[in-house]
């Protein structure tokens, strides 16, 4: 695989929220996740994902708890709160409106 | 519920940071476990899964660096960092913080002191009301001499009546009075004026207490009354609001306290103390002459009219006035126009932008200084950047900590330069009295903004220059540069002596600046007055008119009687009285006709300086008689018909002619000359000019400069002569006791703290210079320690070592001496009109300061110089 697809900062945070809205994750699951789900295409790299997690925390989309992971180990979990579930809607409608869009543009012709 | 959730997080991030970021630490090492257990599964060695793991993963500083920049109040945590770390470094080298601070502080407060005096003096609009509006007004001469004469009390009253121009015009005149002390209190002389009624309205002034004039109290037959400034209120009647309606004896007469004027009110200048109506205190014949010109106008303009159509609307008056009295020749036939403000202030703008321009050049020499050091330390930690930065320092961040370094000292600098400033605007103000406005000026909350501004931006200068000098893609260079014996790229010095090329060149400037202006006061103070000027005493008195009649004998009794006393004082060689002694002004001229001569053209007049003076004077001043004598003494009032010219006047108006023996008529009365003096000058700028003196015996004039001489200590005289005055009269006082060298130091005043504050800058400016030439030189050979070495163990001579460093040295002091030589050249033109008897491109100051810079410049390089060509070899060899 070449270098990593860039994310769009905003892509990175719809993805995030939506990884999220299933259950609660810490990082290292939800960069797996998002790598798994979007077969392999979709890599995260640490130096954008803790970033990300953290804006989001400050904003109050996310919230972090630490509890015991799946290998005994204490690890930071986070959790969408209700504002980040309806941003989570905000943004899914933004992200289908401009990728119809493109698709429009790109499938003409 | 989010901004909730977000305040939390807020709160939290700011109290318990430490804790979070442990928890982002534990975090990421969560993550980096996780990878490696999986690099594990997928049958990787340990240690192989360990450095895979760490290779995608990235640098774990930036990373964790990146992650905290997203957290609330990450600005103030990095702000407080950079403060500690700069404060750290700093504390490292006390000495460098030191003179660097002290540099800055310099430099701002020398620029905030001038910076308040500029905007307080020249900007700050008048605290009057609609100041725009308010003008001064002038009659425009009719022999073209002077553009901006003073104005004859029967002309102000036409422009008035007939002006259409002007909401209002008001007429002033100086006025000094005696004021007499109540129960015990001494006599004094205070400075007042007489204006008309209207003068305050014009103005728009109201006083505090009391009432303004009415046009009843203007005329010559209302009763005297007063308004009083709110010092003279407070300091001489205690503040006492009974004093309102009650009298005060001024010269010997009963004057009514009507009011007082608000504290700061100072119209026309801070030392006026008293106003009275013009039209009652001046005699009715002064105030309806037209020729007479002896008051200054103001006036306000109506809304929508222009300067330039007032002055138009008063010209035409005064040109109908000319030409009903031709036979008049000291009718003006137009008038003349300045802002109020530009009166005021005009004199004295062009020093004081100067004075500020020489700060900021000081300022400038200061910020180059200081970013000259920064560059030095810079260089000196080249190699802990070029580490921080290969462990992944940000670029920013190494920039931004730099730039905290230089604002921290030019915060420093500037609080400072601004404690500096306060008391440098104490000290001006109380030395400079004399300056018009120098009431308002005061350090406000806009000279502390401007303080400020002036700290950001020395920050920015300093910090950026200096940050300029450090490549960061020049990092592995800088890792390997340890190596053994090689010296350092001489590109990285270009930047440190451009800019002293700048510091050097802006020395040049200033050193140029002020040697022409001390130059121009050296001459003024060394241009020959034509008398004796050493151990010669001089005082003002006014003998009060209601108890001393002009004309009458009264004044000339009192005059025979103090000289006679004081001639007989041990100690006194000689004495006279004069209206006014070289050195202190014009004064007031006359016009004369010389009754042998056919009379000259209608229109045209002959006038000269006027002076009245005892058969004593000459004598006691040290003016030679150079032909026939001095007045006869005992020729009084009328029979004292006898007039002295001096040489000036001879050569002018009886060129081909023996003048004794000749006669001038002057107020309708004849006077024959009977002497010729030496020339004296009116001013130590001007040089001599005609002047005719009358004897003080004819009783005419009641005030006048006593002259005391002495051929020892002159001043201990003083106090015994103010005893006599004081038996002779109590109730008179007696000021301006000077010594003439006093005398002429304050009439130069404006010229010795101009060439002296420059000549303080200036030499500010060289120790910078040097002080900058000598940190470079002594960096550049410690850089080339080794390299010196080398030379000298192969075999280098010590002589060739010492040329050579000491030429690299000088090289940009020649540079910028070059440039600075040049930018004088244009600095001079622009100073021209300050100086007095001096060209602008004096070719004796420019070499002097040229031999100045270039010793000094070889005395900041002789130091390094030395010290390297003295270099053990096998030393040098081993430092590294």
């Amino acid at each position: 695989m070449g270098k990593p697809n860039d994310l769009v900062q905003g892509t990175l945070d719809l993805l995030i929220l939506k990884t999220l809205s299933l259950e609660a994750m810490h990082g290292w699951a939800i960069a797996k996740r998002i790598q798994q789900v979007s077969g392999e295409v979709l890599q995260v790299q640490q130096g954008s994902l803790y970033p990300a997690l953290h804006r989001l925390e400050q904003q109050g989309w996310v919230k972090a708890k630490w509890a015991e992971s799946e290998t005994g180990r204490q690890a930071k979990f986070y959790t969408l709160t209700t504002a980040g579930r309806s941003q989570l809607e905000k943004e899914t409608t933004n992200w289908n409106r401009l990728s119809a869009a493109i698709d429009l543009i790109v499938t003409e012709a | 519920m989010r901004w909730i959730a977000q305040l939390r997080m807020r709160i939290q991030m700011l109290f318990q940071r430490v804790q979070a970021g442990a928890r982002l630490d534990d975090e990421l090492q969560f993550h980096l476990e996780r990878q490696i257990a999986e690099n594990l599964a997928a049958g990787m060695s340990a240690e192989e899964a360990r450095y895979a793991a760490l290779r995608s993963f990235g640098n774990p500083a930036l990373l964790r660096d990146q992650a905290r920049a997203t957290w609330s109040w990450t600005w103030l945590e990095l702000l407080l960092r950079d403060v500690r770390y700069g404060a750290r470094t700093l504390k490292r080298t006390p000495g460098f913080a030191a003179i660097a601070i002290l540099v800055m502080a310099l430099g701002i407060g020398a620029n905030v002191t001038l910076f308040t005096v500029v905007r307080s003096v020249l900007l700050k609009p008048l605290p009057f009301q609609d100041p725009d509006r308010l003008v001064r007004l002038y009659e425009y001469s009719s022999d073209d001499k002077f553009p901006f004469n003073i104005v004859a009390g029967g002309v102000f009253a036409e422009w008035r009546k007939q002006n259409r121009s002007f909401s209002d015009l008001a007429l002033l005149g100086g006025a000094e009075f005696n004021l007499s002390g109540v129960s015990g209190q001494l006599p004094e002389k205070i400075h007042g004026v007489a204006c008309t009624w209207n003068l305050l309205p014009t103005l728009g002034v109201q006083p505090v207490l009391g009432r303004n004039f009415t046009e009843t109290d203007d005329r010559h037959s209302a009763n005297a009354t007063v308004l009083m400034s709110w010092g003279l209120w407070k300091r001489r009647l205690g503040g006492n609001p009974a004093i309102l309606n009650q009298t005060i004896h001024l010269d010997g007469q009963l004057y009514t306290v009507i009011g007082i004027l608000p504290a700061g009110f100072a119209y026309p200048d801070a030392s006026t103390q008293l106003w009275t109506p013009v039209y009652h205190y001046k005699p009715a014949e002064q105030m309806d002459s037209l020729a007479a010109h002896q008051f200054q106008v103001i006036g306000r303009l109506k809304p929508g009219i222009t300067a330039a159509e007032g002055v138009a609307d008063l010209s035409v008056i005064s040109r109908r006035l000319h030409d009903q009295h031709l036979d008049n020749p000291f009718i003006s036939k137009a008038a003349n126009i300045k802002p109020l403000l530009e009166d005021m202030v005009g004199d004295i703008k062009q020093p004081l932008y100067v004075l500020l321009a020489a700060t900021c050049c000081v300022l400038l020499i200061a910020c180059l200084n200081v970013a000259n050091l920064l560059v030095a330390r810079s260089a000196a930690r080249r190699k802990e950047l070029a580490i921080r930065t290969a462990l992944g320092g940000g670029r920013l961040r190494l920039l931004r900590e730099r730039l905290m370094e230089s604002l921290l000292l030019s915060a420093a600098g500037g609080f400072a330069g601004l404690l500096l400033a306060f008391g440098a605007v104490q000290w001006l103000v109380s030395t400079r009295k004399d300056m018009s406005r120098v009431e308002a000026i005061h350090v406000d909350g806009v000279a502390a903004l401007f303080t400020l501004g002036l700290i950001v931006l020395c920050a920015l200068f300093a910090g950026l220059i200096s940050s300029l000098s450090t490549k960061s893609n020049q990092l592995l260079l800088s890792l390997q540069d340890s190596a053994r014996g090689s010296s350092t790229g001489r590109a990285h010095t270009a930047l440190r002596r451009s800019l002293l090329v700048a510091e050097v060149g802006l020395t040049v400037v200033l050193l140029i600046t002020a040697g022409l202006m001390l130059k121009s006061y050296q001459g003024l103070r060394s241009s020959d007055l034509g008398c004796i000027t050493e151990n010669v005493l001089t005082m003002r008195l006014g003998l009060p008119g209601a108890r001393y009649k002009t004309p009458g004998p009264a004044p000339v009794n009192f005059f025979e009687t103090l000289l006679g006393r004081v001639r007989t004082l041990p100690g006194v060689e000689a004495a006279g009285i004069v209206e006014a002694v070289p050195g202190q002004g014009y004064w007031q001229d006359e016009d004369f006709s010389v009754v042998e001569h056919p009379p000259v053209p209608q229109g045209t007049a002959q006038y000269a300086i006027y002076r009245f003076a005892e058969p004593g004077y000459f004598a006691a001043q040290g003016i030679p008689i150079l032909r026939g004598h001095t007045f006869d003494p005992n020729r009084k009032l009328d029979q004292a018909n006898q007039a002295i010219v001096n040489a000036a006047f001879a050569k002018q108006y009886f060129p081909n002619e023996d003048p004794l023996g000749k006669h001038l008529h002057n107020e309708k009365k004849d006077y024959e000359i009977v002497g010729i003096v030496g020339d004296t000058r009116y001013s130590l700028a001007e040089g001599p000019k005609p002047i005719q003196y009358y004897p003080l015996y004819a009783g005419k004039e009641n005030a006048g400069t006593l002259v005391i001489r002495s051929n020892r200590n002159v001043e201990q005289l003083a106090l015994p002569v103010q005893r006599i005055v004081q038996e002779l009269d109590h109730d008179l006082p007696v000021s301006d006791v000077l010594t003439m060298d006093q005398l002429l130091g304050k009439s130069t005043v404006d010229q010795s703290f101009n060439a002296t504050l420059l000549a303080v800058f200036a030499a500010l400016s060289l120790l910078l210079a040097a002080v900058g030439l000598f940190g470079v030189l002594s960096y550049i050979v410690a850089q080339r320690t080794s390299e010196i070495g080398i030379r000298i163990a192969l075999g280098a001579q010590r002589e060739q070592v010492l040329r050579k460093v000491l030429l690299d040295g000088l090289r940009p002091a020649l540079f910028g001496l070059g440039i600075g030589l040049v930018a004088s050249v244009g600095a001079a033109r622009l100073i021209r009109s300050m100086l007095y008897g001096t060209q602008p491109l004096d070719p004796a100051v420019f070499a002097t300061v040229a031999a100045t810079l270039l010793l000094v410049a070889a005395a900041a390089c002789m130091v390094p110089a030395w010290r390297a060509s003295r270099l053990d070899p096998m030393q040098a060899l081993r430092t590294e």
